[in-house]
């Protein structure tokens, strides 16, 4: 494990629409190949988190700034920072008629990688990572999202996690919504990105039972957008066991 | 297949505007205007039979009569007597490619027309101005009997009398004052006889562009399928740009047998200083099918409706139609339908685009007559809107008389989401490619209908309006 950090987020204050703060003066630092979770009540602002650093232009940074593999992409635009290696695994992903998932997949890899993608070789590594997922290999012929159920939506997203290869993977709530089959299924795929590649995680959820089967390094607990507590793994047994009670009430 | 279509392929732009300048001595006017002497001239011209002469005349009469039409988008811009009716380059003829003048030659090149051709397409009949100048059918397909020739030398043919009888029947010059303008100056164009029976497997393709400032286009295009034959036709239209307000009035004339099946698809990129008034309709016999796959970009003001009539019982009628509507421009399209015979189907489905204050109506009318006992019409449009300066109507008219009709109508109008963009862009995907992916998606189910040259050719086009040019 090296010691250049991958991400660091320095006294993140972020407003949505230039209106409401929601994030105030938020700390992290992940390292190539850690995991971190983070985990909050509802409405905490766990997925502003994740827009923010992914770069949704909706989402306004007031303050601070964003380092990855030490450049400052605070101001940089979403494609920019997919291509620096970062992903986001939507909570909602949405659907886009026309487009096949195959297709916006390879046109992704393409725009990352700038190389022409063989059209074999991407189709066999297609079908490897959809097995690992358990996805019917029809779906890579059927437009993007259109369609799916919950469950399918979030396999796709974690399937272009794997075919996308990224150093820094985010994951928003990319277990809500699923039936307990679909929770391990999806967790074996994100233990797959972590074997192949070395791969950071950010893994936001207000459940844990995506958690089970993953090694996890640091958990985050964050409350009306500040990070109020950092612990290693077992803390998120103890949020398992108490809930969020404590830190609420601390932050008051 | 359908991910080919997908691939959004860098574009030679140069390929939609460049013009011939050095050309333009070659070309032969006719004085600007309209009057008897100037239609008696492009009859001459033409060598036209009397009954043609007689025609173009009336037409002349009628076409000073009737006035401008009073509804859709303004075509004040348009100055008739600017227009040059007639342009022809002086070439004749060719049947090979290899005589075809060289700078012709270019211009076609640049558009791609012999690769297409190579690509086992069936013939290709491509008009330069108003005259076509290269024509060359497979010979596979005139050993089925199929007549594809232009439309000049069919009237001198065996087949004069099947003209006579056909011509500007289904658009009568009485129906507007374009169709009476291009009775009277019509020039070029395609005629296509598919006998009984007759299969033709490779589509047949035209293609055909403006190139000369102030020059109408006014070709004239009439395909008969005979009973039980099937024929899909192509027409391809690509104009560069030029300052001179242009009209293009075509008129298309499509009669489909009993048991036949047409398919006609068009892709039409006209520049942007076009008029496209044109007129496209379509006769339907018992249990025939007619199957229009329509793409309109370009141009500046657009009125399109491609009209079938439904006249044999069980007939059939698909249109599968998307507008793009970009930078000033205002397009007018859409379809219509006559329900005349029992058991009828028709199938409407319009999509249209509008990005940077273009604007785009969708305009459609089914009518159902009372002698269309259990017909069934559907039709749907979606509009897509790309900012929040653009514009998107739908006007949908229905005219039923019969009480066992079986009519759907569904209509969309939605702007493209930031949130949309937003996720593909987090897949790397720059912010004008994701607009395009969104938008090439939304006219997915019309490229998926086009021979995959063509749907390569309609995203190149789509990205082209996308980046805004």
């Amino acid at each position: 494990m090296s010691e250049q950090s991958l991400l660091q987020v320095k006294n993140l204050s972020v407003s949505i629409d230039n209106e409401l703060p929601i994030l105030h003066k938020i700390n992290l630092d992940i390292k190539p190949g850690e995991t971190h979770v983070l985990m909050g009540p509802n409405g905490a602002g766990k997925s502003t988190l994740g827009y923010s650093l992914m770069g949704n232009p909706h989402y306004c940074v007031t303050e601070g700034n964003i380092l990855f593999e030490g450049q400052d992409i605070t101001d940089l635009s979403s494609d920019k920072r997919a291509k620096a290696g970062m992903f986001l695994s939507f909570q909602n992903p949405y659907e886009i008629p026309g487009i096949s998932l195959s297709s916006f997949i390879r046109n992704s890899y393409h725009a990352q990688t700038g190389a022409p993608v063989k059209l074999m070789a991407f189709q066999k590594s297609l079908k490897a990572a959809m097995q690992v997922l358990s996805m019917d290999e029809a779906y890579a012929d059927r437009d993007l999202n259109v369609g799916f159920s919950g469950g399918e939506k979030k396999k796709a997203e974690i399937l272009q996690l794997l075919m996308l290869n990224p150093k820094l993977a985010i994951l928003d709530e990319t277990d809500s919504g699923l039936d307990v089959d679909a929770v391990r299924t999806v967790s074996k795929g994100i233990e797959e990105y972590q074997k192949k590649k070395d791969g950071a995680l950010l893994i936001i959820t207000h459940s844990t039972k995506i958690l089970e089967s993953l090694h996890v390094d640091y958990t985050h607990v964050l409350v009306k957008g500040n990070l109020v507590c950092t612990g290693d793994g077992s803390l998120v047994d103890e949020i398992n066991a108490n809930g969020f009670e404590r830190f609420i009430s601390e932050a008051e | 297949m359908s991910e080919n279509k997908q691939a959004v392929v860098e574009i030679d732009r140069s390929a939609y505007e460049f013009k011939d300048i050095e050309t333009e001595k070659d070309f032969y006017r006719i004085e600007e205007g309209l009057d008897e002497e100037t239609v008696l001239k492009v009859s001459a011209e033409k060598n036209d039979p009397e009954w043609m002469r007689d025609h173009r005349l009336k037409c002349l009469k009628l076409y000073n009569e009737i006035e401008m039409p009073k509804w859709g988008p303004s075509i004040e811009g348009l100055d008739m007597n600017k227009i040059c009716s007639y342009v022809r380059h002086k070439s004749e003829m060719k049947g090979k490619w290899e005589d075809v003048p060289e700078d012709i030659k270019n211009t076609f090149e640049r558009l791609g027309i012999p690769q297409a051709e190579r690509e086992s397409l069936a013939g290709v009949g491509a008009q330069y101005d108003s005259e076509l100048v290269y024509h060359n059918v497979k010979d596979e397909v005139a050993a089925q009997g199929v007549v594809y020739t232009d439309l000049e030398s069919a009237m001198r043919s065996e087949y004069a009398d099947m003209i006579k009888s056909h011509f500007m029947t289904l658009i009568p010059p009485t129906d507007h004052k374009f169709a009476a303008l291009h009775g009277a100056v019509w020039s070029g164009g395609s005629f296509v006889y598919v006998p009984k029976g007759v299969k033709v497997d490779i589509p047949l393709q035209s293609y055909f562009r403006l190139n000369a400032a102030g020059a109408g286009q006014f070709e004239h295009t009439l395909i008969i399928v005979d009973e039980g034959a099937d024929l899909h036709f192509i027409e391809g239209c690509s104009a560069p740009k030029y300052n001179v307000a242009n009209l293009h009035a075509g008129a298309v004339e499509l009669f489909v047998a009993k048991n036949a099946r047409l398919r006609y698809s068009t892709i039409e990129n006209w520049s942007k200083n076009m008029y496209n008034l044109n007129t496209k309709r379509a006769l339907v016999e018992e249990n025939g099918i007619m199957e229009w796959v329509s793409g309109s970009f370009g141009s500046h003001t657009g009125y399109l409706y491609p009209m079938t009539i439904l006249k044999g019982d069980h007939s059939k009628m698909e249109f599968t139609g998307i507008t793009f509507a970009g930078k000033g421009q205002n397009l007018d399209t859409g379809a219509k339908v006559v329900h005349q015979g029992v058991g009828t189907t028709s199938v409407i489905n319009s999509k249209s685009i509008s990005k940077d204050g273009g604007i785009g109506t969708y305009r459609s009318s089914v009518v159902i007559q009372n002698s269309a006992k259990k017909a069934k019409a559907s039709v749907s449009c979606d509009s897509l809107m790309i900012d929040s300066i653009s514009r998107a109507d739908t006007i949908p008219g229905m005219d039923i008389r019969t009480n066992d009709a079986d009519v759907g109508h569904e209509a969309k109008i939605g702007r493209i989401s930031d949130d949309a963009i937003f996720y593909l862009m987090s897949r790397g995907i720059s912010e004008e490619d994701a607009k395009a992916m969104i938008v090439s998606g939304f006219a997915n189910p019309v490229s998926k209908e086009l021979p995959l040259e063509y749907a390569v050719e309609m995203n190149n086009l789509i990205k082209l309006e996308m980046s805004g040019h």
